[in-house]
């Protein structure tokens, strides 16, 4: 296998309060070579956007990286500070957020801002950048790239202008592509239109993808691998066929069969009891211990086993003959 | 199940002790040296008959003779000694000021609920109903706005002054200062409460009130009202200080409060008279009482702002 | 018979800029058509669902059906009686308390400043009914504790707080909830245990629902007959077996064809062509026939009609059995 594009060792993201110091990532390790896409799937709150902050640099003080090492194409990136991190974002990591407008500049044009871009972190000249900023606007599928490079983000439906942000993300030829709910604001014919976008181009030219996102369809159908956290703590990682036809988390199976798809023909859904605990209140042991079906005298003392490689968190990992 | 019994809900005082607002406050020393000094201000006036030494406006108590008297110092006629001083008249200027403080106090808090209750009743009407009922109110709020409020204050001060009898003026005085302060303030309530309307009107628990059959009043009484008032109580509080200040104004032009009622703004006119020829403590303590407080007050507003800004926060 | 009637129902909104705007620019007045010439109807106690994508008028409907917004043409009958035209106070007192709803955003449907207890009572208190344990009541029904009822609103859950607004929505003992994306604000799993306790509902006080999302998979689960609108007009309507299996219009066809499949693995679709149009200028003809695959010259110049085939309604020139 490859050399991982990015690599976390033992994440820890600590929020201190004056209740206590909540954990929205707690001891996550996960690996992402080139060209592969990484499904990180979870509730609201599980951490999972803030595990994609944490690797960008961008968690929002008192939110600090207390454990844990981030290693991206081999250096180590999780003590940068300021203008280092600053030139590792533009440069090796693109991002593309739910909502576009966040990562576009309302008051510039979107052809200045590739081309502002890729000068930054590219040895080019200015008309060659700006013969590749239409160049990028052709290949995320613009119409008229050469005449809407002179277009303000506020001109573009919602579709095009997540389109111009992966161009955006594209163009300084970025090593990672940290995509967080890309399509969650979008509609599912123009959710569709992205998804196989950020696929093709990804893998064209061996970009390495977190993508991060509650919608399980998205994963089973972008995602080579996936990795589910629960309540800041990653329950398993694996393989996304493996992962969704076969989970061996007690949570990733009950995630899994209430999707109405999963429990088609069927009168009820299946339900997981209760809800994501919240952080200041995880209980000890396996942090799913009060709502696994499965629980064990164990589960409530010692936490899970980390998951690493193709895991399950889970003391009593499901075998498959079990659950049909 | 239904036998479980409910439990008693959390006392208001408890509530507030452990709310977030009452822990940030702890940890702003700014916020509790100023709430302090408020507090203090505000018992002192209340009490004001109580702490004084003497009553200055009971002339049977007053001393011509202890005139011009220096603070700390032994009168060179009678021996008195005064902590602050005396005034021409032979006025103990402590007492002067916690009277004072009263007037001022008064006025300002009452010019504030004043604004605060007509700038919410048209800002909710005007953010509800809109329409014409919105373009009447808010247009003349935008006319108001491009007069100094001190000058509309003087303005409406006059046409009231002119318009009482000559024989209630006196005891109107006090009356006609805070509707003139209060009607020169409501605009700046209207234009917020109206701006939280405008969003609350819009979320879907106003909407559930409305499917069942609420009136307008009572969406905007019931709903809408106690979720827009955060922000009005940092207007009021920031107000507060203003309208002490505005008062203060308005009485040291000889157009506020009467010399029988002074106020700190009447003190300090009053008081003027006297710095060059060296009775500098006629003016300065009132003065310095009058900085204290607007400045306590505003410290508190803006503290309150901040506290109160969940994008700061 | 039919416990809400949809007859020609539009709705108009008027999205010109202000005047002076207008006379400055020299710019008409702009009209957007969120919702054109729909007709369904829905028996009592079953589900119906309006499917669509953003634009597509849904909300709008709803909010037609249980009387926020009156209708620019066409009526809404709810039992019998035209909220928008009825003049019987006394009639429309009725129907008002056989109707509910229940919103998307579990955080701006309950109102910060109050106690679980009175939310959930409100309905009733409104009317000057009694209101005495109602909401303890309720609130074990929606699978909550009878100590909630002190609480206030911030201190549940996303999913708590809908099965609260569901409680208030049951407080008047309505037969017809309007549903507007009940479930698209929530996790999966807490998604599963609302729409579970959805359908309990519905079978113990025999409710009807007017379910309005854009999730077809909780439309396949919930719905007994589906209405797909697309820019304001219903183009296809039937059973969920009829329409998943052999929807028989080419947008039906494009969405079933766009969303995402949890066995879809690796899949290659080719994705749909083009966005939605802008709802103020809608093609001519057939609002769907820029993107359709099928478009002939028909499709450009004549609206095609509702008409019927087999199980389905269907409004399209291309369609066939």
């Amino acid at each position: 296998m490859a050399a991982p594009v990015l690599s976390i060792r033992n994440l820890t993201v600590e929020i201190p309060t004056r209740h206590g110091i909540l954990k929205p990532v707690d001891g996550v390790s996960y690996d992402i070579v080139g060209g592969e896409i990484l499904g990180i799937v979870g509730e609201s709150g599980a951490g999972k956007s803030m595990a994609g902050n944490a690797v960008i640099g961008l968690l929002s003080p008192p939110a600090h990286i207390a454990k844990g090492e981030i290693w991206l194409n081999g250096a180590r990136v999780d003590q940068l500070k300021g203008e280092a991190m600053r030139r590792i974002r533009g440069k090796e990591i693109g991002m593309v957020f739910q909502d576009p407008l966040t990562s576009l500049n309302p008051l510039l044009r979107i052809g200045d801002q590739l081309v502002e871009t890729m000068l930054t972190h590219l040895p080019i000249s200015h008309a060659e950048a700006e013969k590749r900023a239409i160049a990028a606007l052709e290949e995320v599928g613009i119409p008229g790239a050469a005449k809407r490079v002179n277009s303000y983000p506020h001109e573009f439906s919602g579709g095009m202008r997540q389109r111009v942000v992966i161009a955006l993300a594209l163009c300084a030829e970025p090593s990672l592509i940290i995509a967080d709910e890309p399509t969650t604001a979008l509609d599912v014919s123009v959710q569709a239109q992205i998804m196989a976008l950020l696929k093709r181009l990804c893998r064209d030219r061996g970009t390495a993808v977190m993508l991060i996102t509650h919608d399980m369809g998205v994963i089973a159908e972008a995602a080579d691998r996936v990795a589910v956290m629960y309540a800041g703590r990653l329950a398993e990682l694996g393989p996304v066929r493996e992962v969704i036809t076969a989970p061996r988390h007690p949570y990733t199976h009950g995630l899994m069969a209430s999707t109405p798809l999963a429990s088609k023909g069927q009168k009820r859904l299946h339900q997981i009891p209760g809800a994501m605990p919240r952080l200041d209140a995880v209980p000890d042991g396996c942090a799913f211990n009060p709502r696994c079906p499965y629980v064990q005298d164990k589960c409530r003392h010692a936490p899970g086993p980390t998951a690493e490689g193709n895991a399950a968190a889970c003391w009593f990992p499901l075998v498959q003959e079990e659950l049909s | 199940m239904s036998e479980t019994p409910i439990p008693a809900q959390k006392s208001r005082l408890r509530a507030a002790l452990e709310s977030d607002l009452f822990y940030t406050f702890t940890r702003s020393p700014v916020a509790v040296v100023a709430a302090f000094v408020v507090l203090l201000m505000l018992l002192a006036s209340v009490f004001a008959p109580l702490i004084a030494p003497t009553n200055p406006f009971d002339p049977a108590s007053l001393n011509l003779m202890n005139g011009f008297t220096a603070p700390m110092a032994a009168n060179d006629f009678t021996g008195d000694v005064f902590l602050l001083g005396t005034d021409d008249q032979g006025r103990d200027v402590f007492s002067t000021i916690l009277y004072g403080m009263r007037i001022s106090l008064f006025v300002g808090v009452s010019a504030v609920l004043f604004a605060m209750v007509l700038g919410i009743t048209l800002g909710l009407l005007s953010g509800y109903l809109g329409g014409w009922v919105e373009t009447i109110i808010m247009r003349t709020a935008d006319v108001q706005l491009t007069f100094p409020s001190i000058l509309v204050a003087m303005l409406i001060f006059g046409i009231a002054k002119g318009i009482t009898p000559v024989e209630y003026r006196d005891q109107m005085a006090i009356w006609v200062l805070i509707l003139a302060i209060g009607l020169s303030d409501w605009v700046q309530f209207a234009r917020v409460v109206r701006g939280a309307t405008l969003v609350e009107k819009n979320k879907e628990y106003v909407e559930a009130a409305r499917l069942i059959g609420r009136g307008s009043g009572a969406i905007m009484l019931r709903h809408i009202l106690p979720n827009v008032l955060s922000p009005v109580l940092v207007i009021a509080t920031i107000s507060l200080a203003l309208a002490i200040i505005a008062e203060a104004t308005l009485s040291f032009l000889g157009v506020g409060a009467p010399p029988t009622q002074p106020s700190l703004g009447t003190l300090i006119r009053i008081g003027q008279g006297f710095l060059f020829s060296g009775e500098w403590w006629i003016l300065l303590f009132p003065a310095t009482t009058l900085l204290a407080l607007a400045l306590s007050v505003n410290l508190l507003g803006d503290w309150l702002r901040d506290a109160l800004n969940p994008r700061l926060r | 018979m039919a416990l809400v009637s949809v007859k020609n129902l539009s709705r108009v909104f008027d999205v010109s800029k202000p005047w002076l705007n207008r006379v400055l620019e020299r710019e008409p007045k702009a009209f957007l058509t969120a919702v054109s010439e729909v007709d369904f109807e829905v028996e009592p106690q079953t589900t119906y669902a309006l499917v669509g994508e953003s634009g597509s008028g849904k909300s709008t409907i709803g909010r037609m059906l249980v009387g926020l917004l009156k209708p620019s043409g066409g009526n809404v009958d709810i039992d019998g009686v035209d909220l928008a035209n009825e003049t019987d106070a006394a009639k429309i007192d009725a129907i008002r308390s056989d109707i509910q709803m229940i919103f998307q955003d579990p955080y701006a449907s309950l109102n910060p400043r109050w106690r679980v207890r009175d939310i959930i009572a409100e309905p009733v208190a409104a009317r000057g009914g009694k209101t005495d344990g109602l909401a303890e009541k309720l609130l074990e029904q929606v699978g909550l504790s009878v100590k909630d009822a002190g609480k206030f609103p911030h201190e549940f859950s996303g999913g708590q707080r809908q099965r609260i607004c569901i409680a208030r929505a049951l407080a008047s003992e309505p037969r017809l909830i309007v549903c507007d994306e009940p479930t698209s604000a929530l996790d999966v799993s807490v998604q599963s245990q609302v729409l579970n306790l959805m359908s309990d509902l519905k079978d113990n006080f025999g409710l009807t629902y007017v379910l309005i999302t854009h999730d077809l998979t909780v439309v396949q689960h919930m719905a007994d007959r589906i209405g797909v609108l697309y820019l304001g007009r219903l183009v296809e309507e039937g059973a969920p077996e009829d329409l998943f299996d052999a929807p028989k219009h080419p947008y039906t066809q494009m969405l079933l064809d766009a969303a995402p499949r949890m066995d879809g693995f690796g899949r290659e679709a080719t994705p749909p062509e083009g966005e939605i149009p802008d709802p103020i200028n809608p093609p001519s003809g057939c609002a769907f026939h820029p993107r359709c695959p099928l478009a002939a010259e028909v499709c450009h110049k004549e609206r095609p009609v509702m008409r019927r085939l087999g199980n389905t309604r269907v409004a399209c020139h291309m369609a066939e059995e």
